[in-house]
């Protein structure tokens, strides 16, 4: 039986929609700890596989194993389960934030915490990251206030941004993380530029490069990999498939490649996948390519896999167009609950003192939100002023805004 | 005093500012090892070397976007597209991102890039060699937007674009390349070197951004004009006989406003020209600030002369180009309105 003559048109869907079972049985999972660890000069053309499997430390015992375990002590652990914890509790309360009316927009990681909090880890003073924007944990993970983050998502009196940008799109120079755009896929190439510009001047730090799985499909995704393909340049290219984009599902925006890893082999750049939801291999693939990037052996790019288990943002909602109870069923699990659990292995940690720190951290978020408010929230309160909103453009104000700020009268 | 061409001129001016400064650096297609299309980076390549001066990859989204991440970096790059037709795939990058991260940012990030492109037709390069987008720029908050019209100016302007603290976009009438063409095109073009500006001082010079130049002073009517349409003005005004004061612009934005009013004010009549399309270009902003500011010395409409709303055709380019017969028809009409 032949279709010949007649032609279909082929639109990929997911597995299931809301009502129906949720099944990943299609997401193939490599054993913890089976997938090698190769030397950072290794030969791209030799590890092409590793664009299709999926490393991954913590077993389902709560064990680090295999050659890409065994990089960090309890103690950064430890700091690291605080960071994830920190995030959640910061992104539900600034969900409620929203939620009440006191800002305008909000976007939550749940689910995504190991991504950005174990990456940050791996990088070293002066890298700069080039975000997204769900990528708070490297702020969090490096010390920045929590209190002028929700100063910035409250567009108050003391928002570093001067009440310009919507809600999280933070910007902080100092801590290696560059202004979210809020537009899709630009920071990509942007990364490569500044990664370029240290090697131009013979720096020693490098870039992270940071889009999700939908945006991959924008032509400034492949631009960046063309960019640091050619140029070698000293990058870190991030892709967080959380498998959706919005309510799209990957497959959209994946096509006929496999994964999203793959897309790199193409320019011949090392492509790894990782357990996004694994703290652990998150921060030795980072670590690795952050190495390869450090040593002139050019750009690497990662695939982390996770599962975006709140909504897209806060004028989402997920239950029209996936199962509700597909998060649950999500192979990789919790990456808070699988760090908590293996640090109790580790002897390190226990129910009691995880319950003991969320209360703690709970406090110290509430603390920081009560500051921020004082400060005002979007409707009420303290906020920037309209003068703000001529100043900056510029350097120096030119004569026509200068006209134009006198005619609205500040 | 030196005289050079036009492409002499912006390359002298590439040169002096990245021996001044090892931040700046250039790049776009072609640019490195042959020096570009148009030969304006000629030799930089050889002189500061493969980290200053570098081929790219045809991607413009790519180069628009790396310079941004350059600039974010501390380096100030100074890209080449290849013809301003080919600017569209950055356009997201330059009108989002480069134009507005100082702002979004406050100042954390800035972003001092220069975009160089050639503009215009005349060279039968068709729809998509010929195209003037300098309205698509001038729209955007956080750009400037700089069209020089000689050598003398080309090298000042570029000097000043390169050490800017913004993201400027630098558009080079490709027709005025190698000397001030006026639009006769049966007739051959004066070369820059007969003419005074194309007199380039060796060194380091600029001319200021925002400041426009009366090219010829007179009473009878205003024309505003930029680049290549600026010789064509003159040309207008000698072949009518009408004492035309000539404004080359030179900086679209930040606009010379002051310059603009005070002639107006004397003269009574303004024409606009560019060779840019009609509908929504510079020549309606142009109208719109003259009668907004002169209204009360105005004794004739103001008039716009500018390309046809049309692609830029290829056979029937001089049909399309305003020339200095459409000017001159302007300018008279303008005087008997």
């Amino acid at each position: 039986m032949t279709d010949a003559g007649m032609l279909r048109f082929h639109v990929p869907e997911p597995e299931v929609r809301p009502g129906g079972t949720p099944d990943f049985s299609n997401v193939t999972l490599a054993a913890a700890g089976s997938v090698p660890r190769p030397a950072i000069d290794v030969d791209p053309r030799t590890i092409r596989d590793m664009a299709f499997s999926i490393i991954r430390v913590l077993n389902r015992d709560g064990e680090a194993v295999g050659p890409w375990a065994g990089l960090l002590s309890s103690e950064e652990l430890l700091e690291g389960l605080r960071h994830m914890m920190t995030l959640r509790t910061f992104d539900a309360r600034m969900q409620m934030a929203q939620r009440q009316g006191k800002t305008s927009f909000y976007m939550q990681h749940l689910g995504e915490e190991a991504v950005s909090c174990a990456f940050r880890k791996a990088l070293s003073p002066g890298d700069m990251n080039f975000p997204t924007y769900r990528q708070a944990g490297l702020l969090i993970a490096d010390g920045y206030p929590m209190v002028t983050m929700m100063n910035q998502i409250y567009s108050n009196e003391a928002d570093p941004l001067k009440g310009r940008q919507l809600p999280i799109m933070y910007s902080s120079k100092e801590h290696g993380f560059f202004s979210i755009s809020g537009n899709l896929a630009t920071q990509y190439i942007q990364a490569v530029g500044w990664a370029m510009a240290s090697a131009i001047s013979n720096d020693s730090r490098i870039a992270a490069a940071w889009i999700g799985d939908g945006s991959t499909a924008e032509s400034d995704f492949h631009s960046a990999l063309v960019f640091a393909s050619t140029y070698k340049a000293p990058v870190v290219l991030n892709v967080v498939n959380n498998q959706w984009a919005i309510s799209t599902f990957q497959g959209i925006a994946r096509g006929g490649s496999g994964t999203f890893a793959a897309r790199g082999l193409g320019f011949g750049i090392p492509s790894l996948r990782v357990d996004g939801n694994d703290y652990l291999a998150v921060h030795a693939v980072a670590k690795w390519a952050a190495e390869r990037a450090r040593k002139n052996l050019g750009p690497t790019l990662v695939e982390y896999v996770t599962y975006r288990a709140g909504a897209h943002s806060s004028s989402d909602d997920p239950s029209a167009y996936r199962p509700k109870t597909e998060s649950d069923a999500w192979p990789l699990g919790d990456p808070v609950v699988r760090l908590k659990n293996h640090l109790i292995r580790l002897g390190v940690w226990s129910h009691e003192r995880h319950a003991q720190a969320e209360a703690e951290i709970l406090d110290t978020v509430i603390a920081a939100q009560k500051e921020a408010e004082s400060h005002g929230t979007l409707h009420a309160g303290g906020k920037p002023s309209t003068r703000d909103m001529f100043e900056g453009l510029y350097a120096e104000m030119p004569p026509h805004l200068r006209r134009q700020r006198q005619q609205a009268g500040v | 005093m030196p005289r050079r061409t036009m492409i002499e001129a912006i390359r002298d001016a590439m040169d002096v500012s990245m021996g001044l400064d090892d931040k700046v650096v250039v790049f776009g297609e072609d640019v490195g090892f042959f020096g570009g299309v148009f030969r304006c980076t000629q030799g930089l390549q050889a002189k500061y070397g493969k980290s200053r001066c570098f081929d790219a990859p045809i991607n413009e989204s790519g180069i628009v976007g790396s310079a941004i991440g350059m600039a974010a970096y501390g380096l100030k790059p100074c890209v080449e597209i290849q013809f301003a037709d080919y600017m569209y795939p950055a356009y997201d990058q330059l009108t989002q991102e480069a134009a507005r991260l100082r702002y979004r940012s406050n100042g954390d990030f800035t972003c001092p890039i220069v975009v160089r492109m050639p503009t215009g037709g005349g060279i039968f390069g068709g729809q998509t060699h010929s195209q003037s987008p300098e309205a698509l720029f001038t729209h955007v908050s956080g750009l400037k937007t700089v069209v020089p019209s000689n050598p003398h100016d080309a090298k000042g302007l570029l000097i000043a674009a390169i050490e800017d603290p913004d993201p400027v976009i630098f558009l080079e009438p490709k027709r005025l390349y190698n000397g001030p063409f006026d639009g006769h095109h049966d007739r051959p073009v004066t070369p820059w070197s007969k003419h005074e500006l194309g007199e380039v001082a060796d060194g380091h010079y600029t001319v200021p951004l925002g400041k426009a130049a009366i090219r010829r002073a007179g009473s009878a009517v205003t024309v505003l004009a930029y680049g290549t349409m600026v010789y064509v003005a003159l040309a207008a005004a000698e072949e009518t006989g009408v004492d035309a004061e000539v404004i080359d612009l030179r900086t679209l934005l930040p606009l010379d406003l002051d310059t603009i009013v005070a002639s107006v004010r004397k003269t009574g009549r303004c024409v606009v020209v560019h060779e840019a399309t009609l509908t929504s270009g510079f020549g309606a902003e142009l109208s719109a600030l003259v009668q907004e500011n002169c209204f009360y010395h105005l004794e004739a409409p103001v008039a716009r002369v500018a390309g046809w709303d049309t692609p830029y055709p290829h056979a029937q380019e001089w049909d399309y180009f305003p020339g200095p017969a459409r000017v001159g028809r302007a300018l008279l009409e303008t005087l008997e309105a």
